[in-house]
């Protein structure tokens, strides 16, 4: 009988390794660095390529206690929401690999604001930061501007530079030191496109983390999904400007579904509200990293659990003959 | 592989090397003028070789196994409940589609006292979603030592799902597929799936499938596809041709790199031997399950029944397999956010299912009721409808009169999408006495929106 021959692709291309965070001896203050990137093939296929860093699991922290966020998600935080900087240290103790900082739209926000807020999050962890404005254009540019300045040395992630508008955020980063996350709606061309912008302000590729933009599980994940497989497909084909490391906030995302959101008043068949709520945010977390997300933002701390259990079981080896 | 038209041509009557075949060249009792013009529209699919009544069984038989798609469509069947796995054609979703989403089934075992009832609560269980009843299609009944064909009679008898029969025990198989009697009738092809023909028992394990007409699962060392691919060909060669394959892997990065391996072998390297569908244990692991979704399996066995991870691993499923040029549509008409009374805002916008979503959902989250007309733009998003002139004035105006959301509101005020704020003029005409108000761009603007001028 003969032998199976296993099929494998040799692929020309490599997605680019991109660190954040900088530790005392690089210039910041991050008990470590976080490196995401580096494959040599599709997500997990250890058989055919290389892949050297396992997905980093970001977890969100508003600068505020989020008003819109269900109590089963407010709850599984407790009091740590009340404080920004204790609960980046509830995120670490939680085993998280990187803090996303959410500034959120209230008067009180301005640079002076942004660059304490900032100040107090890097005392209180030790992991790097992914820094988000408020997602207005004037207020982001403010907001980021300050936080590149106050954080210089310590080599944060900012964002989200848009077609729009990443200009000011992009230049902050070049004149400070820190990375960019570029984000573009569901297209292969237009995220290659702001890569190519981006780069062309003489940003290095090797600080650019690439967000395709995902919709939550039932709410056009499957777009999003497409989008990062033909994207990885081309970063491994040699397509340079799609070679960046992916970034995707499932988290968010999730949470704004019904099926999130809703305790009462729904179908029976949608079941246990917080065990379905959950698997909302797992599932279209897990479904994306198997389309080739380097980075997955996370809001509830048990999905943290669950894709950090998946993400070691997926690393191990998977040798077949 | 399939074959070119060129390739057919030389098997068919002007191509034959056979005198007395060659002699029938180009006879147009096919229906076509030449051989190749025959040859052209077989490649195609658009003939059926049975046109040539010339063709020589040698040629025949290549052509047929040509034909023949890559990974075999399997079929269960029970009462009202089809499953079609197999035939897919890719191993990406963009490059066409996945045709045929992976049957979901629940584990129950011969020992447990509930079998029945969790076998009811998986038959009844049924879930709505964007309009589509999204259901499981069956149990997997193992015999764990208890009484096999009397749990199989009674799930059978109780429901109308398909089973698949956990046992790699020859006889106690054969009771089980003896007790699916079912109006009469043994149990027989329709509804069943049987686990599993090894290298020890597969023997006998065919030849129950051939003798009950089941489609059978083979199974081999975890992760040793060549020892499959020979055992399955072994199988087939025991006359069972409906087979579906157990790789015997049972995690992540081992399930997912075997059935990666027998995709691209079936669809790449056209190895017959492993062109089937997979088979795939997921344990108590929803997220598992997912992975086996997205990643190439035909059969996913959960262990556990619970509709909060049913419900969210079948939405999972719709969406993979929704045809990537064939955007999902929602329903057009009124859709109420958040019990929305008389005096709050109306806003429109189209059928395009992201486009719903975008809008319905920052509504939905930002609390404020609201009622949302959804206009019949044959599935696009709002730009795109008004370029092609599938969202102008004269189709939101019909909207709201044929849904006579009028009767609902005790105003007349219609917030219509920032992005075709050049509609204005001409819906104040369609809509006499109507009030119509630019809303914004985005989607994400909105709650914003709704608080400044409604508040």
């Amino acid at each position: 009988m003969a032998v199976i021959e296993i099929p494998k692709e040799k692929w020309s291309g490599k997605v680019r390794e991109v660190t954040l965070g900088a530790t005392a001896a690089q210039g910041g203050t991050r008990s470590r660095t976080v490196t995401v990137g580096g494959e040599t093939t599709l997500p997990f296929l250890h058989f055919e390529g290389d892949i050297p860093h396992p997905p980093a699991i970001a977890v969100e922290v508003q600068d505020r206690p989020p008003a819109d966020w269900p109590p089963i998600l407010l709850e599984a935080w407790g009091e740590a929401v009340q404080d920004v900087a204790a609960w980046a240290k509830a995120v670490e103790d939680l085993g998280a690999d990187l803090v996303a900082l959410k500034f959120t739209a209230h008067p009180d926000l301005n640079a002076a604001y942004a660059r304490q807020t900032l100040r107090r999050v890097l005392g209180a962890t030790g992991l790097p930061l992914l820094v988000y404005g408020p997602g207005q254009a004037e207020l982001d540019n403010e907001v980021l501007v300050a936080v590149a300045e106050e954080g210089e040395g310590e080599n944060l992630a900012l964002g989200v530079c848009e077609e729009k508008n990443y200009r000011t955020i992009v230049a902050a980063a070049l004149a400070h030191g820190h990375l960019v996350m570029s984000r573009t709606p569901m297209d292969v061309n237009l995220a290659k496109q702001l890569i190519i912008l981006i780069s062309d302000m003489s940003m290095p590729l090797t600080r650019i983390l690439m967000d395709p933009t995902t919709g939550a599980l039932g709410y056009g994940m499957e777009y999003g999904y497409s989008v990062m497989e033909r994207l990885r497909l081309a970063a491994l084909q040699g397509d340079s400007m799609t070679q960046q490391p992916m970034i995707v906030t499932p988290g968010e995302e999730a949470w704004r579904t019904k099926e999130a959101r809703a305790g009462a008043g729904v179908p029976a068949a949608w079941g246990d509200w917080a065990e379905r709520a959950i698997y909302w945010e797992v599932l279209t977390a897990s479904t994306l990293i198997h389309a080739g997300a380097d980075v997955v933002v996370l809001r509830h701390p048990e999905s943290v659990r669950r894709i950090r259990r998946m993400i070691a079981a997926l690393m191990g080896n998977g040798q077949i003959n | 592989m399939a074959l070119s038209g060129l390739e057919i041509y030389k098997l068919l009557p002007a191509g034959s090397k056979n005198p007395a075949v060659k002699a029938h060249a180009n006879c147009k009792e096919c229906g076509f003028p030449t051989c190749l013009a025959f040859a052209m529209k077989l490649a195609q699919k658009q003939a059926e070789l049975a046109q040539c009544p010339y063709v020589e069984e040698e040629s025949k038989a290549l052509l047929e196994a040509s034909a023949a798609p890559p990974i075999r469509l399997i079929t269960l069947s029970a009462d009202g409940r089809r499953l079609e796995v197999g035939n897919e054609t890719v191993l990406f979703r963009h490059e066409k589609t996945f045709f045929h989403p992976p049957g979901l089934f629940v584990r129950v075992k011969d020992t447990q006292s509930d079998a029945v009832d969790l076998a009811t609560a998986v038959d009844r269980y049924a879930v709505d979603y964007v309009g589509r009843s999204l259901t499981l299609d069956g149990v997997a009944i193992e015999a764990a030592g208890g009484d096999f064909a009397a749990t199989v009679a009674a799930i059978r008898t109780a429901t109308s799902l398909n089973l698949i029969l956990l046992s790699a025990d020859p006889a106690t198989a054969e009771a089980g597929l003896q007790a699916g009697a079912h109006g009469g009738a043994p149990l027989q092809g329709h509804g069943c799936l049987l686990w599993a023909a090894n290298p020890d028992n597969w023997e006998a394990m065919a030849k129950l499938a051939a003798h009950y007409r089941v489609p059978l699962v083979v199974t081999a060392a975890p992760g040793d596809l060549g020892a499959l691919a020979a055992l399955a060909d072994q199988v087939k060669g025991a006359g069972v041709e409906d087979l579906v394959l157990d790789p015997g892997t049972r995690g992540y990065a081992d399930s997912l790199a075997a059935f990666t391996q027998l995709r691209r072998l079936a669809l790449k390297k056209n190895e017959r031997r492993v062109g089937y569908p997979i088979l795939a244990f997921a344990g108590d692991d929803p997220i598992l399950a997912g992975q086996h979704i997205a990643k190439y399996a035909g059969f996913i066995i959960l262990d556990r029944f619970s509709p909060a991870v049913a419900y969210p691993l079948l939405v999972l499923r719709a969406n993979i397999f929704t045809d990537p040029q064939k955007p999902i549509q929602v329903q057009p008409g009124v859709y109420e956010i958040n019990n929305p009374g008389p005096h709050d805002p109306l806003m429109v916008t189209t059928n395009f299912s992201i486009t719903y979503f975008a809008v319905a959902n920052e509504v939905e989250s930002s609390g404020l009721p609201g009622w949302l007309l959804v206009v019949d733009a044959e599935g696009m998003s709002v730009l795109t409808a008004w370029a092609a002139g599938k969202f102008d004035a004269e189709r939101i105006a019909k909207s709201v009169q044929s849904t006579r959301i009028a009767e609902r509101l005790n105003h007349k005020r219609l917030i219509i999408p920032g992005q075709v704020a050049v509609l204005l003029g001409e819906l104040e005409e369609e809509l006499p006495g109507w009030e119509i108000n630019v809303g914004p761009k985005e989607a994400v603007d909105l709650p914003n929106y709704l608080k400044l001028k409604w508040g």
